[in-house]
């Protein structure tokens, strides 16, 4: 379990979810109905609408990026070196108090 | 006009396989789709990705899939409407009537929509102002390659498409290939060529480096561009190109009165009809308790909505249930009955 902090674009409001071991950052969202992460696949890594930006103090605990999300990467709205796909991070204990920030949309 | 037993909305693996299971008991169908070619997904998403959950092929491609379903559709010369989008459905006494983009019409008892997530446009710039120079300046296909003859051409993307468009047009006009990141994941071979090409002088490439801002008053005349540590860059052109893949809109399904919940259609899982008699919906664009976003599942989906149709269609005709391996009827159907 992690409890996860997610912060909307334009109006910063932070949202914390505790989520389970083996859920992804997705899941947490999506479940929580939290505005901003669309998830139109479903979480397979074959779009690109669950894009969340990553505390930088975070970006380097968590599982690394791979090639077929860095392509899927390319379609998100403005992506930055922080950018991942939030159906692609599986939540574990050593993720508690991550925050995770929310793109202004996701496609 | 055209009267058929059957519109299907969507020409990927699932629509192509209800063709088939309407085509086994004798109803014709008239396929629509809005890309350019047949596979919907599977071709234009993974072409050379590997699957391996078909029943009974341990592994195939999407290409590979799409090209078995033609052949096994094959018999009963379905008709295809390809660049086509349904844009309006309607009743029609009876039946329904259904209008496309090209202004055609069908008239129809049964209307399968096997859309997938919709219909796929392509993904654009997210500049202030883009909208203003689109298809003046901006664009995101290439229609005719000598509109970009001996012009300042800025291509943007890391795909195949943007590859070989800076490839082809690299040989008429001054390239420049911008992309977010120093990979490209298009093929390797292609990005070598690129690559090649840069070492040659005859194209440029900035990389990692996004869209800032795009500049001009009637016409595009130059574009910033910035890369991740902020610095931004101003590149003098006349157009600019922007290959990002295609994004997935639910588009005008939206507008014929059916039920929604999110971007899916809700059916019942007696027949896959939708809260409109006559308009069912399979593969991943339906939901139903329980749904799977599977392939498979929208096989055995179009299996049970092409029996409904059949009794939409003809209703004065007893169904009757037989097997493709004992059943006259449906191997003539198929053309394999032996003449005796």
């Amino acid at each position: 379990m992690a409890k996860i902090t997610y912060i909307e674009f334009l109006n910063k409001k932070k949202h914390v979810i505790e989520v389970p071991n083996g859920m992804t950052i997705m899941d947490g969202a999506v479940q929580n109905a939290i505005p901003g992460v669309d998830a139109e696949c479903g979480g397979a890594c074959a779009c690109a609408t669950c894009h969340v930006y990553i505390d930088e103090n975070f970006f380097n605990k968590i599982s690394k990026i791979e090639s077929a999300e860095q392509d899927m990467l390319d379609m998100a709205y403005e992506p930055n070196k922080l950018s991942r796909l939030s159906c692609q991070i599986v939540v574990n204990d050593d993720l508690d108090g991550m925050v995770v920030n929310l793109p202004l949309k996701q496609a | 006009m055209i009267k058929t037993d059957a519109v299907v909305v969507g020409a990927g693996p699932v629509g192509l396989f209800v063709v088939h299971q309407l085509g086994i008991i004798g109803l014709k169908a008239e396929i629509i789709d809005n890309l350019d070619k047949i596979g919907g997904q599977c071709i234009e998403l993974y072409p050379d990705k590997p699957i391996y959950d078909i029943p009974a092929i341990p592994e195939c491609t999407g290409e590979g899939l799409t090209k078995n379903l033609l052949e096994q559709i094959k018999p009963f010369k379905p008709n295809f409407h390809l660049n086509e989008r349904v844009e309006a459905v309607s009743q029609n006494k009876n039946e329904w009537k259904v209008e496309t983009s090209k202004k055609k019409i069908f008239i129809t008892p049964n209307i399968i929509i096997a859309g997938g997530v919709g219909s796929f446009e392509p993904r654009k710039f997210f500049v202030k102002n883009v909208e203003k120079f689109e298809n003046n300046g901006v664009f995101y296909s290439v229609k005719n390659k000598n509109d970009f003859k001996n012009k300042k051409v800025c291509i943007f993307g890391g795909g195949d498409s943007a590859l070989d468009w800076a490839i082809e047009l690299s040989k008429i006009s001054d390239v420049i290939l911008v992309h977010r990141r120093n990979e490209f994941r298009g093929a390797e071979h292609s990005a070598e060529i690129v690559k090649k090409l840069e070492k040659e002088g005859k194209l440029k490439i900035k990389t990692p480096f996004q869209i800032n801002s795009i500049e001009g008053e009637k016409k595009v005349n130059a574009i910033t561009i910035k890369n991740e540590d902020g610095k931004i860059e101003k590149i003098k052109t006349d157009c600019v190109l922007g290959f990002f893949g295609l994004i997935m809109k639910l588009g005008p399904i939206a507008e014929w009165g059916l039920n929604l919940e999110k971007k899916t259609i809700p059916v019942n899982t007696e027949n896959f009809q939708t809260n409109k008699e006559g308009i069912f919906a399979i593969g991943d664009i339906c939901t139903y308790p329980g749904k799977l976003k599977l392939i498979l599942s929208g096989f055995h989906e179009g299996a049970l909505a092409a029996r409904a149709c059949f009794k939409i269609a003809k209703p004065n005709v007893a169904y009757r249930f037989e097997y493709t391996t004992t059943s006259k009827s449906i191997q003539e159907r198929l053309g394999v009955k032996k003449g005796d």
